[in-house]
C-alpha cells in the first residue's frame, strides 16, 4: 500500500498547490484522531494536551482521543511511532525538544531519528530559568558565578532529567562564565521543589513555569529567553547579564513523515487555534506561546541541534 | 473556622453528596479492576471535571481518588490481586482470610479501616498540614535512600520461612527495577539492543504478573476455585457489629497504623504503594502473636487497609501547601487545581480557603461513604466471585487483566513482560520464593539508586563523599531505624542457628502453597 500511496500523495500536493487544496481538505478529517502523549498524565505535556482537546474536536469535527505512552523519557512511544504509525493524519503525536534531538545522540538504540518526523507545530516552549530560595545568599547572578569561581563544584543546581533541556543549558552556562557547577538530576519537577523547600540544593536549574509557581519562596536569577517571559517581568534574562543563552524545551505535535501537506495544514490551523484560546490560562503559569510551522521548526530544531550536539557528543564519548 | 463551616454549607447540597457518591462507587469499581490504577481513574475522569466549577470537579476527583484506593483491597481479599498497587499488603492476611471462608469478614474489616484511615487522614489535613509540609521538604536525596533500605528490611519479614529465599526475591526486583532508562543519568540498561524496552518493567505490570498469573495456573491446576463455596461461608458470617468491635475495641493497631500511614504518606515519591507494607510490618511486630500474619489476622488486614486510606487525604499536604504530589494521583489533581488558576501554597488556605477546605471535607464525605457502598458492594461482588465456578472465573479474570495490562501504556510488550512474569512467578512460588518480595525490590530499588546517585553528586567536592548520607539528623535517624531494623530480623535468625535459641519456625506458610500439588 505504502509504495502506490507516495506518488499519490506527491501529485495531491501538487494539485494543493496549485489551489485546490479546499477540494482535498474536505476530506480530512472523517475519522477520530488519536493524540498519543508519550509521557505519564499529569504532566506538562498532558496538561496542554486536556486543554487543547476540546477546541480541536471543535476545530476539526471529529473526536480526539488523548492517549499516553509512557517510558524511557519519550523513546518508547516515539520508537514505536515512527516505525507503526500511518502517515494519514489521524495518529499525532506529541514531541518534545531537546527529547528527540538529544536522545538519538546519546543512545545507540533510542529507536527512533529526529530526522524522520514531520512536525507539525511547536505550540509553546518553557524557557530555562535559574531558581534560588528566598534565603539564599545569591541575590543576582553575578553572586552566584562569583561564589562558584571561589568554589567550584561546591554549588549544587537540581534540574529535570539527564541531558534534558536544563541540563544543557546549565553546561552552557558553567562554559560560557568559565564556572564549574554541580548538576543534580531530578525524575520532573514535582521533587525539585521539595528539594529546595528543604535545602538540599542551592538553586534550580528548571523551567520559567517554577519560577512562578514558587514565587512567594524563592528569586528568578536568570531566564534563557530572548526577552523577559511574560510572567515574569521581574526576571532578568542571560543575554542582558552577558550570556548568550537562548534554550529551554518547546512541545509540539508530530506525524509520520510523507503525511499529506494538506493533513498537516489543517492540523497546523487546529493547533493554532487552541492556542489562541488557552494562551490566557498558560502565559500566567509561566509558557510562551509559539506557533513555529514549516521551515520554522527546521530552523529551531537546527539551532537547538548546534549547540546541544557537542555537548552531548563529549558527554556520550566520556561514557 | 467560619471558613469551614461554609465550606460545609457549600458541600451539602443534594448535587455535591450525589458527586461524591457516584465518585466513590466510581472509583471502588475502577481500583478493583487489576491494572486500572487510582491515576487512570483520575485520567479518565480528568475531561469531565473541565465542564464541572472549581470545587465539584475537585470533589470527584477526591471520590475517585478515594474510592479506587479502597477497591483495590477487593480483588487483593477474593482473588489474591492488589487492584492498586497499595493494596499489596492487604494481601498477606486478606486472602487467606477468605480461603477460611472468612472472606466477608475481611471485606468488611477492611472497609471500616478504610473509613476510619480516610476521617483520620483528613482530619490531619485540616488540622496540621502546614507542621506536616515541613517535615515533608525534610526528605532530600539521602533521606530517600534511606527510607528505602528501611523498606527493604520488610523484606526479611515477608519472606516466611526463608530469609534467603526472600533475599533472593528483593534482588531479583531490584534487578528488574534496573531495566530501561536509569533515573538519574539517562543511560539505557539492559535493553540490549530491542528499542521498547527502554521504558523498563512498569510496577503495575509486574504486579499483575506476580500476583495474578501464578493465582489464576493455581485455580486452573487445583481445578477448583480458591474460595470455599457459600453454603459453608454462611455460618460463618460474623456480624458486623462484631466486627466492629473487633477492630474498634482495641485500637492501638487502627491507631499505630493511621499515624504511620500519616508519616510516609507525605514523604514525596514513596506514596501509597509503601504504606501499607511499612504499617503491616509494624503490626505484625508489634503483634502479641506475630506468628499469626499471613494466615488470616484480621489486625494485618486492618493495618494495611486503613493506612493506605489515610494516604489519600495525607499525600495532599506537600500537594497542596507546596504543590508537591505526594503520590502519583496527585499530579493530577494538581494539574486541575492549575488548571483552575489555584496556585498551591498558603493562599489555598486563606484567600480560596473555602474551596479548598469544601475539597479537604468531601474527601472526609467520600470516607464515610465507603461503608455504605463498600458493605454493599462487597456483599455483591463477595457472593459473585463466590458462586462464579472457576471455570467462568479464571478466563473472565485473565480477560480483564490482559485489558488492564494493555490499557496501562497501550504497550503490547506490557501484556509480554506481564504474562513471562507470571509464569516465571508461578514457578518460583513452587519453590517458595514468594511475589512480595519480588515487588517491594521492584518498588523500592529505583527509589534507592536515585537517592543514592543524587546524594553522591551532590557531594563531589566533599573531601568523603559517603558521610553525605548521614549528614542531617534526619538522615542520621533513619539510618539508625535500618541498622534496628536490620539486627531485629537478623539477630533471631542468627541465634537460632547457632542453637541458642529454640527453632519456632513453622512450615505452614510453606505447606499452604504445596497442598495444590499433591
Amino acid at each position: 500500500m505504502k509504495f502506490i500511496r507516495k506518488p499519490l500523495v506527491v501529485a495531491v500536493s501538487a494539485l494543493a498547490v496549485v489551489g485546490m487544496s479546499t477540494a482535498v481538505q474536505a476530506d480530512y478529517p472523517e475519522e477520530d484522531i488519536t493524540y498519543i502523549i508519550p509521557f505519564n498524565p499529569g504532566g506538562e505535556s498532558d496538561v496542554t494536551a486536556r486543554f487543547q482537546e476540546p477546541i480541536l474536536e471543535e476545530e476539526l469535527g471529529v473526536s480526539v482521543n488523548v492517549t499516553h505512552q509512557p517510558g524511557g523519557g519519550g523513546a518508547v512511544a516515539w520508537s514505536q511511532f515512527q516505525n507503526n504509525a500511518e502517515p494519514d493524519g489521524y495518529e499525532i503525536i506529541g514531541v518534545n525538544i531537546p527529547h528527540i534531538i538529544g536522545q538519538p545522540i546519546q543512545r545507540s538504540d533510542a529507536g527512533f531519528e529526529t530526522d524522520d518526523w514531520r512536525i507539525v507545530t511547536f505550540f509553546h516552549s518553557t524557557p530555562n530559568a535559574l531558581i534560588v530560595p528566598d534565603d539564599s545568599p545569591y541575590e543576582t547572578l553575578d553572586d552566584l558565578v562569583e561564589d562558584a569561581k571561589e568554589n567550584p563544584e561546591a554549588i549544587t543546581l537540581g534540574g529535570s532529567g539527564t541531558y534534558s533541556a536544563n541540563h544543557l543549558d546549565m553546561l552552557r552556562f558553567e562554559e560560557e562564565a568559565g564556572i564549574d557547577l554541580t548538576y543534580i538530576p531530578f525524575t520532573g519537577t514535582g521533587p525539585l521543589k521539595g528539594a529546595i523547600e528543604g535545602n538540599h540544593l542551592s538553586g534550580i536549574f528548571n523551567y520559567t513555569m517554577l519560577g512562578t509557581e514558587m514565587e512567594d519562596s524563592a528569586r528568578v536569577l536568570a531566564v534563557a529567553s530572548e526577552e523577559r517571559v511574560k510572567a515574569l517581568p521581574d526576571a532578568p534574562t542571560f543575554k542582558e547579564q552577558g550570556y548568550d543563552i537562548v534554550g529551554g524545551a518547546y512541545r509540539g505535535v508530530a506525524v509520520p513523515k510523507g503525511t499529506p501537506d494538506e493533513v498537516v495544514e489543517t492540523l497546523e490551523e487546529a493547533f493554532a487555534k487552541a492556542n489562541e484560546e488557552i494562551a490566557s490560562k498558560q502565559e500566567p503559569l509561566g509558557f510562551v506561546m509559539e506557533d513555529i510551522t514549516g521551515e520554522e521548526v527546521d530552523e529551531v530544531v537546527a539551532m537547538l541541534r548546534e549547540a546541544y550536539e557537542p555537548i552531548l557528543q563529549s558527554a556520550s564519548e566520556e561514557d | 473556622m467560619d471558613m469551614l463551616l461554609q465550606a460545609l454549607s457549600s458541600l451539602l447540597t443534594i448535587e455535591s453528596i450525589l458527586t461524591v457518591l457516584v465518585g466513590v462507587s466510581l472509583g471502588l469499581f475502577i481500583g478493583s479492576l487489576p491494572g486500572l490504577t487510582a491515576t487512570m481513574a483520575l485520567a479518565v475522569l480528568l475531561p469531565f471535571t473541565f465542564s464541572m466549577e472549581a470545587l465539584q470537579g475537585l470533589i470527584a476527583l477526591g471520590a475517585v481518588y478515594m474510592g479506587s484506593i479502597y477497591g483495590g483491597a477487593f480483588t487483593a481479599i477474593l482473588i489474591n490481586t492488589p487492584g492498586t498497587p497499595s493494596s499489596i499488603a492487604t494481601t498477606f492476611d486478606g486472602y487467606p482470610m477468605a480461603r477460611q471462608g472468612r472472606a466477608y469478614e475481611a471485606l468488611a474489616g477492611a472497609t471500616m479501616a478504610s473509613v476510619a484511615g480516610g476521617v483520620v487522614g483528613v482530619i490531619f489535613l485540616l488540622i496540621l498540614a502546614p507542621p506536616l509540609a515541613r517535615l515533608a521538604v525534610a526528605f532530600g536525596p539521602a533521606e530517600m535512600f534511606w527510607v528505602a533500605m528501611l523498606g527493604l528490611t520488610l523484606v526479611a519479614s515477608l519472606s516466611s520461612g526463608s530469609l534467603l529465599k526472600g533475599l533472593l526475591a528483593g534482588c531479583i526486583g531490584m534487578m528488574l527495577s534496573t531495566i530501561g532508562v536509569s533515573p538519574i543519568g539517562g543511560e539505557t540498561r539492559f535493553t540490549f539492543g530491542f528499542p521498547p524496552l527502554q521504558g523498563g518493567v512498569e510496577l503495575i505490570v509486574a504486579l499483575i504478573g506476580l500476583f495474578v498469573i501464578p493465582e489464576l495456573l493455581t485455580m486452573a491446576a487445583e481445578g477448583r476455585g480458591a474460595l470455599p463455596s457459600g453454603g459453608e461461608m454462611r455460618k460463618r458470617e460474623l456480624s458486623i457489629g462484631r466486627i466492629a468491635r473487633q477492630i474498634f475495641g482495641k485500637p492501638v493497631n487502627l491507631i499505630r497504623s493511621c499515624l504511620i500511614g500519616q508519616l510516609v504518606a507525605i514523604i514525596p515519591g514513596a506514596g501509597g504503594n509503601v504504606t501499607s507494607l511499612v504499617a503491616y510490618n509494624e503490626a505484625r511486630r508489634f503483634s502479641k502473636d506475630p506468628s499469626s500474619f499471613g494466615k488470616g489476622n484480621l489486625e494485618g488486614v486492618v493495618a494495611s487497609e486503613s493506612s493506605n486510606n489515610v494516604m489519600v487525604a495525607g499525600s495532599m499536604v506537600p500537594l497542596l501547601t507546596l504543590g508537591i504530589p505526594g503520590a502519583p494521583p496527585d499530579a493530577i489533581i494538581l494539574g486541575v487545581l492549575l488548571m483552575h488558576g489555584l496556585r498551591p501554597g498558603i493562599d489555598l488556605f486563606t484567600e480560596t480557603g473555602v474551596l479548598t477546605n469544601g475539597f479537604i471535607l468531601s474527601m472526609g464525605l467520600a470516607a464515610l461513604m465507603l461503608l455504605p457502598v463498600g458493605l454493599i458492594g462487597g456483599r455483591l461482588i463477595h457472593r459473585v466471585v463466590i458462586r462464579t465456578p472457576y471455570y467462568f472465573l479464571v478466563p473472565s479474570i485473565a480477560m480483564v487483566t490482559i485489558l488492564g495490562t494493555f490499557a496501562l501504556r497501550n504497550s503490547f510488550l506490557d501484556v509480554g513482560i506481564m504474562l513471562a512474569l507470571g509464569t516465571a512467578g508461578y514457578f518460583l512460588r513452587l519453590i517458595g520464593i514468594h511475589a512480595a518480595p519480588i515487588v517491594l525490590g521492584l518498588i523500592l530499588g529505583g527509589i534507592a539508586e536515585q537517592g543514592y546517585v543524587q546524594t553522591m553528586l551532590a557531594a563531589v567536592a566533599d573531601p568523603v563523599p559517603w558521610l553525605r548520607l548521614v549528614e542531617n539528623p534526619l538522615s542520621k535517624v533513619l539510618a539508625g531505624l535500618v541498622l534496628v531494623g536490620a539486627a531485629s530480623a537478623l539477630i533471631p535468625i542468627w541465634l537460632e542457628r547457632s542453637g541458642r535459641l529454640a527453632k519456632v519456625t513453622d512450615t505452614t506458610e510453606a505447606n499452604r502453597n504445596r497442598e495444590g500439588e499433591v
